[in-house]
């Protein structure tokens, strides 16, 4: 049988030629693992189904332009989803450009400059950032980060780059603390350690004997790290980059802890927001059964699924592609 | 190109820089253990885990809330596990390079990152509108669906493990595909399978928001999964939001007492995890 000689992957072939002989107890196991497959399988079109059906209503009361009107009216019954839209990219993405250099910075660190025994302990312990359960960085946020950023970050920011043509909009209004920026501070400290993780995953993939190659002809280690090693994991970590922007886009607890909750439109870092999630875990214990802002929060659920959908699956078909080839 | 003395420069520079990252991060993981500690130490005693939640002013602990989380914690276990596990061994002995395979795994990696408080809007939708009411049954259920793919990914990893020569054997002998995987692979992946259901708790354990609209909150004492059930995130949540001093200290001790649970599970599977590799 050369199926076995050719190592591992011969293993399910294996597996899937062996006929049960005669016994019940086969085919009922196979049975259960297949439909435990299946079941998780359904459980995703479900969930879309449900988002869907559930928030139906309150697309045909709106229409297509609920996904960009910027009206949430709870007194008037008009909503749309553009302020939530808007604040939950924006805040996403000040998260993983404060992640990004921060990820490589760990992950250059981590494969190339840690001393051997203290890779594993510190790897370990940025990862642990990602154990720690969101509301608990929505506490931390609230309690201790929200105060500095009003006393110490965003006055001094108002008062120099405020003034300032084009990019002064972004740093506008009074120093309340919690905002867009804050939201995407506290969010960046939570995807880091995933953006990490995979970075550093990616790195050390990279034969040696390239890197060593480099080395040779004399490149630095940073050289070798940005001219070598990044190109070739290129792929893979662009998808690590879009895990961290999917994980970003859902977050709810600390967000809601951090960002306001405003439902207006601001171009400003320092501006109360709110994302979709954080809109839902807010406004929901108000919305009565069969209301149509309940039907309006489903609706802005299922948006945000379809949100992270895109964003997560581009991610996974980037960091596959890279690690099959 | 730049004169060597620049490109060393800028080498140091670089390193210095990704230490200081490095530094920083673990700062922050500090700064947040440390905020946890000194807050949530002093609320910290015996009433905690004595007393069920109370008025702000008159005392009271977190007791029910404590007991609300582990039973939906260990039903969710009872419900998701099986069937992680069974997917998960799926994907590792029958789905391997089939495309049924490949759509469950891709699925499964998309519910791993989901935003957590979508499940909480399905399971609302499943459940507690069709049955009239909030329920300690829909947030086991919806921490079983947040249980299923982090038990499924590490069951799929720890079986691909297990040498196919082991598989073989068996199979050479005769036995069927229920008695290898039960007896064989299951058997030799075990404590990977176990950490992965560590880790899955401690994913289950500090979600709040698929909570909110599955089990709510209860501030009395119930034991009943068809009631609304306390749960330590909602309290925590609840308190920490709220204008009464002793309710946010209380928040804080079962923030400390939480995040404790939740880096000791992790802790224990990593070291697990680091023994078998």
């Amino acid at each position: 049988m050369d199926a076995t000689l050719s190592g591992r992957q011969a293993g399910p072939d294996l597996i899937a030629a062996h006929k049960p002989t005669g016994r019940v107890s086969d085919p009922v196991f196979v049975g259960i693992l297949w439909a435990s497959g299946i079941l998780v399988l359904l459980l995703l079109g479900l969930i879309i189904a449900m988002l869907f059906e559930g928030g139906l209503p309150a697309l045909r009361e709106f229409g297509i332009s609920f996904v960009w009107s910027t009206t949430w009216n709870p007194v008037t019954e008009v909503f749309g989803a553009g302020v939530m839209v808007f604040g939950t990219l924006f805040s996403a993405v000040i998260a993983v450009i404060i992640a990004l250099p921060l990820s490589f910075g760990i992950a250059f660190f981590l494969t190339e400059i840690a001393p051997g025994p203290l890779r594993r302990p510190i790897g370990v312990a940025i990862q642990l950032l990602a154990a720690i359960p969101s509301i608990i960085y929505g506490m931390w946020g609230f309690f201790i980060v929200v105060p500095l950023m009003a006393a110490y970050v965003q006055p001094p920011l108002i008062d120099w780059l405020g003034p300032l043509p084009v990019i002064g909009a972004l740093f506008q209004g009074p120093p309340l603390g919690a905002g867009m920026l804050t939201a995407g501070l506290i969010m960046a400290i939570m995807i880091l350690p995933f953006i990490t993780a995979m970075f550093v995953e990616v790195l050390e993939s990279v034969p040696p004997m390239i890197k060593e190659s480099a080395y040779g002809v004399g490149a630095t280690t940073y050289e070798v790290y940005r001219n070598v090693s990044v190109p070739y994991g290129r792929t893979a970590m662009v998808g690590a980059v879009m895990l961290g922007l999917g994980r970003a886009l859902g977050e709810t607890m600390a967000v809601t802890f951090v960002i306001g909750n405003a439902t207006r439109m601001s171009a400003s870092l320092f501006a109360p927001g709110a994302t979709i999630a954080s809109t839902i875990a807010n406004e929901f214990p108000e919305a009565s059964t069969g209301s149509l802002k309940l039907q309006a929060l489903l609706e802005l659920g299922f948006i945000l699924f379809v949100i992270s959908f895109i964003v997560l699956a581009l991610s996974r078909l980037l960091v596959r592609s890279r690690l099959k080839g | 190109m730049a004169s060597l003395a620049r490109r060393r420069a800028t080498d140091y520079a670089v390193k210095a820089i990704s230490v200081g990252f490095a530094a920083l991060s673990l700062v922050l993981l500090a700064w947040i253990l440390w905020t946890l500690v000194a807050r949530g130490l002093p609320a910290l005693g015996p009433h905690v885990f004595t007393q069920i939640t109370a008025p702000p002013g008159a005392g009271g602990g977190l007791l029910n809330a404590i007991v609300g989380s582990l039973i939906q914690i260990i039903v969710a276990l009872i419900i998701g596990t099986p069937i992680g596990l069974m997917c998960g061994t799926f994907l590792a002995e029958n789905g391997r390079n089939t495309q049924i395979g490949n759509a469950v795994r891709f699925v499964n990696d998309v519910l791993l990152s989901a935003p957590s408080i979508l499940i909480g809007l399905f399971v609302y939708q499943l459940l507690v509108v069709p049955f009239g009411g909030f329920s300690g049954w829909a947030g086991a259920i919806a921490l079983a669906i947040i249980i299923i793919p982090v038990v499924v990914r590490t069951t799929e990893d720890m079986l691909n493990l297990v040498p196919i020569g082991l598989r073989e054997a068996a199979f050479a002998l005769g036995a069927p595909q229920w008695k290898v995987v039960t007896f064989i692979t299951w058997r030799a992946a075990r404590a990977g399978i176990v950490t992965g259901i560590l880790l899955a708790i401690a994913r289950a354990a500090g979600e709040t928001a698929p909570l909110l609209f599955t089990s709510l909150g209860n501030n009395g004492w119930s034991l009943s999964l068809d009631a609304p059930m306390a749960s330590l995130p909602i309290a925590i949540y609840q308190y920490a939001a709220s204008p009464f001093e002793d309710w946010v200290a209380l928040a804080w001790a079962g923030a400390l007492i939480i995040t404790v649970g939740v880096l000791t599970l992790n802790i224990l599977s990593r070291l697990v995890l680091a023994k078998m590799k």
